[in-house]
């Protein structure tokens, strides 16, 4: 079974984020970059399911020369190849055109089931495995935490918010987006990580995957980045004992925050 | 036609606070743009009302929406933008904003700008303003699509207030059933209805001081119930089984934008901040002073939670009669 995985390449999440002095975007120095932590519950439910099933599983992500470190992160937690879409003109594009060029390899390749994360930690966009999934003509599932298939028909559970949960089933090929509990990454033991050295890594352009350009030209422009907005200095609340404090601190919710 | 359209989400055919807000602040952009206000409704809903906060037009979808289905939702969208040929498209980051739009978006070959926290009108274009890296950074972001679409956070502005009048409703057909749309098995509803965290004007969290599941439950749940609040939690918390992960607030949990967030026993990592620090008022009821919620908070009480939160419960259920 071709098992397909998209990856994406982000700060991790302890990171001091600093934003440039032109606004253009984030200072990458000094960071950390890891696979992005939705995408791990991804990886881990596409190798389970190729241990359940035999196949194989093949990591995507578009991204510059650095994401090749984290390609081989995925490689040592199991996944067998590894494609790497560098090309400027995809790096540079939105969602859209990101998930033109992740379905373009995906459909060359035979994918037959895809997972993903549910968004990316970096741009939190919570877009291109819906935009997949519609580009390739498949159904899809967001915010999986448990999910089974016997290799053409699935049946998995989603978060469809106020704490009800669905459980939905449909037909392979399909689109799975991975939340957290779906599973518990496995962590990469050594021999894995030497082994991972030699499983294919491949790079393709744009033109590989029979796009131009235009193609994935983008049409969200994003600009002016800067730290989040300042919050008014906050008080701590004096008084005599708690019951004091309390009272004081109804008092300031209802008549000087008025929120009650 | 063209203008500003709204997605007017509904729930036991009444409007959800979503809907108004966002016809509140389409009707500010429209009126900056010189455009329509214009509203869509899939399914059974008291269309014309939304007059009443400016929408011209109300396109309303007919079909079973009762359950939750992508593709209906997708098909039913494209039909009313393209009806409406809206310039921009505005809906709340709910579950659908989620899940549906940016199929939406893919299906129109157009962009999306997801989780807005303002927009305003520039040089002829509505330009959103949003949060990156869990909050730590926000961007513009200007679409050249059309329609523009951008999923809004929940109670990023206020409530507008209904100044009377009533919408043209028209009616949108459209082609609903798709033959790759997944079907329903089952469904499981919490026994507690409280509003969705990432919609909830207030959120009333624990974290792991608490020390045991009896406690959580006893301590945090009441004073959220006093406040008609939802309950939250952080990781600490979750993994430590006192609180579902549906409840986590934070970075790989859910994000929130609550009037109110009070935080008992949550010292304030990065991570958690990262999932609530666009909270209007931010209380924090902790023992230790250096703990690094109390750079975020409002109001903040250096005090046991196990005194202090009884204490506040019934405060609550006197001043609100809960």
């Amino acid at each position: 079974m071709k098992i397909g995985v998209c990856i994406k390449s982000t700060p991790d999440t302890d990171a001091r984020i600093k934003v440039l002095g032109d606004g253009s975007g984030i200072d990458p120095s000094g960071i950390k970059f890891i696979i992005s932590p939705y995408d791990a519950y991804a990886l881990e439910v596409g190798v389970q399911t190729k241990e359940k099933l035999m196949g194989e599983v093949v990591l995507y992500t578009v991204g510059d020369a650095d994401v090749q470190k984290n390609l081989r992160d995925g490689l040592a937690l199991g996944a067998d190849k590894a494609v790497h879409i560098d090309d400027p003109a995809a790096v540079a594009s939105d969602a859209l055109g990101v998930a033109r060029a992740l379905a373009a390899a995906l459909k060359a390749d035979g994918a037959e089931i895809v997972f993903t994360g549910k968004q990316a930690i970096d741009d939190d966009n919570v877009q291109v495995s819906a935009m997949i999934a519609e580009l390739l003509g498949w159904p899809h599932v967001y915010f999986v935490t448990e999910f089974e298939t016997d290799g053409s028909t699935f049946t998995a559970t989603r978060n469809v918010g106020g704490g009800v949960e669905e459980v939905v089933k449909g037909n392979l090929p399909a689109v799975i987006t991975a939340d957290r509990g779906l599973n518990n990454p496995r962590y990469a033991k050594l021999p894995m990580i030497m082994k991972a050295k030699r499983k294919p890594l491949e790079t393709r352009d744009l033109a590989a995957l029979g796009l131009s350009a235009d193609d994935v030209a983008p049409h969200v422009h994003v600009s002016a980045f800067g730290p989040p907005p300042d919050r008014p200095q906050g008080r701590i609340i004096e008084g005599d004992d708690v019951a004091a404090k309390v009272t004081e601190l109804v008092r300031l919710l209802r008549d000087e925050a008025k929120v009650l | 036609m063209s203008g500003i359209l709204v997605l007017a989400e509904h729930e036991g055919g009444q409007f959800k606070k979503t809907a108004t807000e966002l016809l509140g602040k389409g009707k500010e952009l429209a009126a900056a743009l010189g455009t329509e206000l214009n509203a869509v409704v899939l399914g059974d809903a008291p269309a014309s009302e939304l007059g009443a906060f400016g929408a011209a037009k109300v396109y309303q979808v007919g079909g079973d929406f009762s359950s939750y289905a992508t593709l209906q939702i997708v098909a039913a969208l494209a039909a009313a933008v393209k009806q409406a040929q809206a310039d921009v498209f505005l809906t709340p980051a709910t579950y659908t904003g989620k899940d549906a739009i940016p199929r939406l978006a893919a299906r129109l070959g157009t962009g999306q700008g997801s989780d807005c926290t303002d927009l305003r009108v520039e040089g002829g274009h509505v330009i959103a303003r949003r949060p990156m890296y869990a909050g730590k950074a926000y961007a513009d972001v200007r679409i050249d699509g059309k329609p523009a679409i951008f999923t809004v956070r929940p109670n990023s502005f206020g409530q507008p207030s209904p100044a009377g009048g009533s919408a043209e409703v028209i009616a949108v057909q459209a082609d609903l059933a798709s033959p790759i749309e997944v079907q329903l098995v089952e469904r499981r509803k919490p026994e507690a209805a409280e509003v969705d965290l990432t919609e909830a004007e207030r959120i009333v969290s624990g974290g792991r001081s608490l020390k045991s599941k009896e406690n959580f439950d006893s301590v945090i749940r009441p004073l959220a119930a006093s406040l008609h609040a939802t309950t939250g939690a952080s990781r600490a918390a979750v993994d430590a089984g006192y609180a579902d992960h549906s409840e986590q607030v934070g970075q790989t949990g859910k994000t929130v934008n609550p009037v109110l967030y009070i935080a008992c026993g949550i010292s304030g990592a990065i991570q958690h901040l990262a999932g609530m620090r666009t909270s209007k008022v931010i209380v924090a009821i902790n023992t230790d002073p250096d703990a690094p919620i109390f750079e975020h908070t409002t109001y903040g009480i250096v005090e046991d939670l196990f005194e202090v939160c009884p204490m506040l419960t019934e405060a609550f259920n006197k001043e609100l009669g809960t």
